[in-house]
């Protein structure tokens, strides 16, 4: 290419006030980003932030209303199918062809990119495997559990080797098992060097998956960094959760200042930010409060969601 | 064209999977008609005499028609069902969008993929007129191009309707004030000129009617007596194809890129 050895390796997505309209609605405000080669990025935030909606930009699915975006060097208005024949894309809900049996939805999927019938058929065989679906590869879809349609989502979007894969909550609606195994392949792809971008309302996932994230609220991105820097940025090393009777927890007003850094009070519960956090529960009972359970753990994106739009991620 | 030709493969392969209820079906639905409208009802028809259509028994009047009719039927449940499935149920539009193919593809695939079908269901249609010897001449497979062009005519702006719809509840609205009245009253059974004068304007504007009266006139090998008309059916239903397929193909990439 025409870079200069010392050029540092360009973005594979570049968003400068990518911005999105729906008539008056304004699902992106315009946001700046970047995704390097081979990280896992991700967008954290409630339903309705506009995760989807920026996905399906860069997915050159949904017209851009407004700023820059580059994909895959490539601009989505005018170069769609040449960026999209580069990119895996899982969206949020099946698009599984369930008249068809697992093996078949493979083989069609590479022929929409043109491969030949053999090329399909040899992926068809790796992906399989990856997907852990070999057995299953002459049932139906329809019978299959969510964690096999999801996997087989994800297997039939590397079909075509892409660039750039492209997840909507890739996790939503599974059980935990199932989420575990999806992550552990998501993990080997990109230990593999496949550069991820994915959106997720899960503060775990997003925690056990991605390099680097944005968090997203109300179509705009209030924090970036990887998700312990954000930590480190926006909350204390430890948080302790008091749980009282509901109308305790309505008269304990001035009872917990001090304890803490940062106090939350949420629906059913206290949280307490400081970095001791057994420091904190042991304060709280020597000032002679009775919480009906008391746990101490680390802070999480959870916490950092909180603290940067106070609001839990589900609600 | 090649990309269009995948998702045309994409539905040869789901409808491999089911093709064995259909075809006996597109099998059985012409022996049964032939049989009770053409030798049955024929049978009376024909005792008063062959002059009534023109020199011809009524199996052979009604053949070309009811293979028109009957496709038409056909291609109506095509463009519905399907598309709204494609579109909201299994969403594989959506899935295909996500790949270099462009929503005017998944479109005119989806359509020459009901033209397929329309060719597949008017030959054994044809078929099972010649073995019923109700072929007036080999001029009888004329009729299968006749068919597919008007069952498009069809396919065409009820898809692009279907485009636009996210459940099956207006269906019922086409079928039963579109397509089952037009199979009655476009000339299929008897001629228009038995009809009230104003009916008959209203089986002008039939594209039914068009399709039957070139497909009967292709096959009788009577299309030299009126040329003109003829070509008017020819333009009309290519008219009708042309519009219908542009409106499915906007639709469509409304509806994808709204997500």
């Amino acid at each position: 290419m025409q870079e200069e050895p010392t050029a540092p390796e360009p973005a594979l997505i570049r968003a400068r006030g990518l911005t999105k309209r729906f008539g008056s609605f304004v699902a992106v405000d315009a946001i700046d980003f970047d995704v390097a080669p081979g990280e896992a990025f991700g967008f954290l935030g409630p339903n309705g932030a506009g995760k989807t909606s920026t996905m399906r930009m860069i997915g050159a699915v949904s017209p851009v209303s407004d700023g820059d975006l580059t994909v895959l060097g490539l601009d989505p208005r005018t170069q769609g199918p040449a960026i999209r024949a580069r990119l895996g894309v899982v969206p949020q809900q099946d698009t599984l062809d369930t008249e068809l049996t697992v093996r078949e939805n493979l083989v069609l999927y590479g022929r929409y990119f043109g491969m030949s019938r053999d090329e399909c058929n040899r992926r068809a065989d790796e992906l399989l495997d990856f997907a852990q679906l070999t057995e299953r590869q002459n049932d139906e879809v329809e019978p299959l559990s969510g964690g096999m349609k999801r996997r087989l989502t994800i297997a039939r979007a590397l079909i075509n080797q892409p660039d750039l894969l492209l997840l909507d909550e890739p996790t939503t609606g599974l059980d935990p098992q199932a989420r575990h195994l999806l992550w552990d392949r998501l993990y080997r792809l990109k230990q593999r060097g496949v550069t991820l971008v994915l959106t997720t309302h899960y503060m775990d996932e997003a925690e056990q998956l991605c390099d680097r994230l944005v968090v997203m609220d109300k179509a705009k991105i209030v924090a970036e960094g990887s998700p312990r820097e954000l930590i480190e940025r926006y909350s204390t090393r430890e948080v302790t959760e008091l749980r009282f009777a509901p109308d305790v927890q309505d008269r304990l007003d001035g009872k917990l200042d001090g304890l803490a850094e940062r106090i939350e009070r949420l629906a059913d519960r206290v949280l307490l930010y400081a970095d001791d956090g057994e420091a904190v529960a042991v304060a709280a009972h020597e000032r002679g409060l009775e919480p009906e359970t008391v746990l101490v753990r680390r802070s999480t994106l959870e916490d950092v969601f909180l603290r940067l739009t106070g609001r839990s991620l589900i609600e | 064209m090649a990309a269009l030709s995948r998702v045309v493969e994409q539905r040869a392969v789901v409808y491999r999977r089911t093709f064995r209820s259909s075809a006996f079906s597109s099998f059985v639905s012409p022996v049964l008609f032939l049989t009770a409208m053409g030798l049955g009802l024929g049978g009376y028809v024909n005792r008063g005499g062959a002059t009534a259509l023109g020199g011809l028994s009524y199996l052979e009047f009604l053949a070309p028609g009811l293979l028109v009719a009957t496709v038409m039927q056909a291609a109506a449940f095509e463009a519905t069902f399907p598309i709204i499935g494609g579109l909201n149920w299994q969403r594989t539009f959506h899935a295909m969008y996500a790949t270099p193919l462009s929503p005017r593809d998944i479109a005119l695939g989806n359509l020459a993929w009901i033209a397929v079908r329309m060719a597949m269901i008017a030959t054994v249609f044809t078929a099972v007129i010649v073995l019923f010897g109700a072929a007036h001449s080999p001029l009888v497979v004329l009729g299968i191009p006749v068919a597919v062009l008007t069952g498009m005519a069809f396919a065409a702006p009820i898809a692009a309707f279907s485009s636009t719809q996210r459940t099956p509840n207006r269906f019922n609205v086409i079928f039963r004030f579109g397509i089952t009245p037009l199979f009655l009253f476009s000339g299929t059974f008897f001629p228009i000129e038995s009809l009230p004068a104003p009916l008959q304007a209203v089986a002008w504007l039939s594209p039914l009617w068009h399709g039957v009266d070139l497909g009967r006139g292709v096959v009788l090998g009577t299309i030299g007596d009126q040329p003109l008309v003829m070509l008017a059916h020819l333009v009309v239903l290519s008219a009708i194809v042309v519009v219908g397929s542009w409106a499915t193909s906007r639709l469509i990439e409304k509806r994808l890129v709204r997500g």
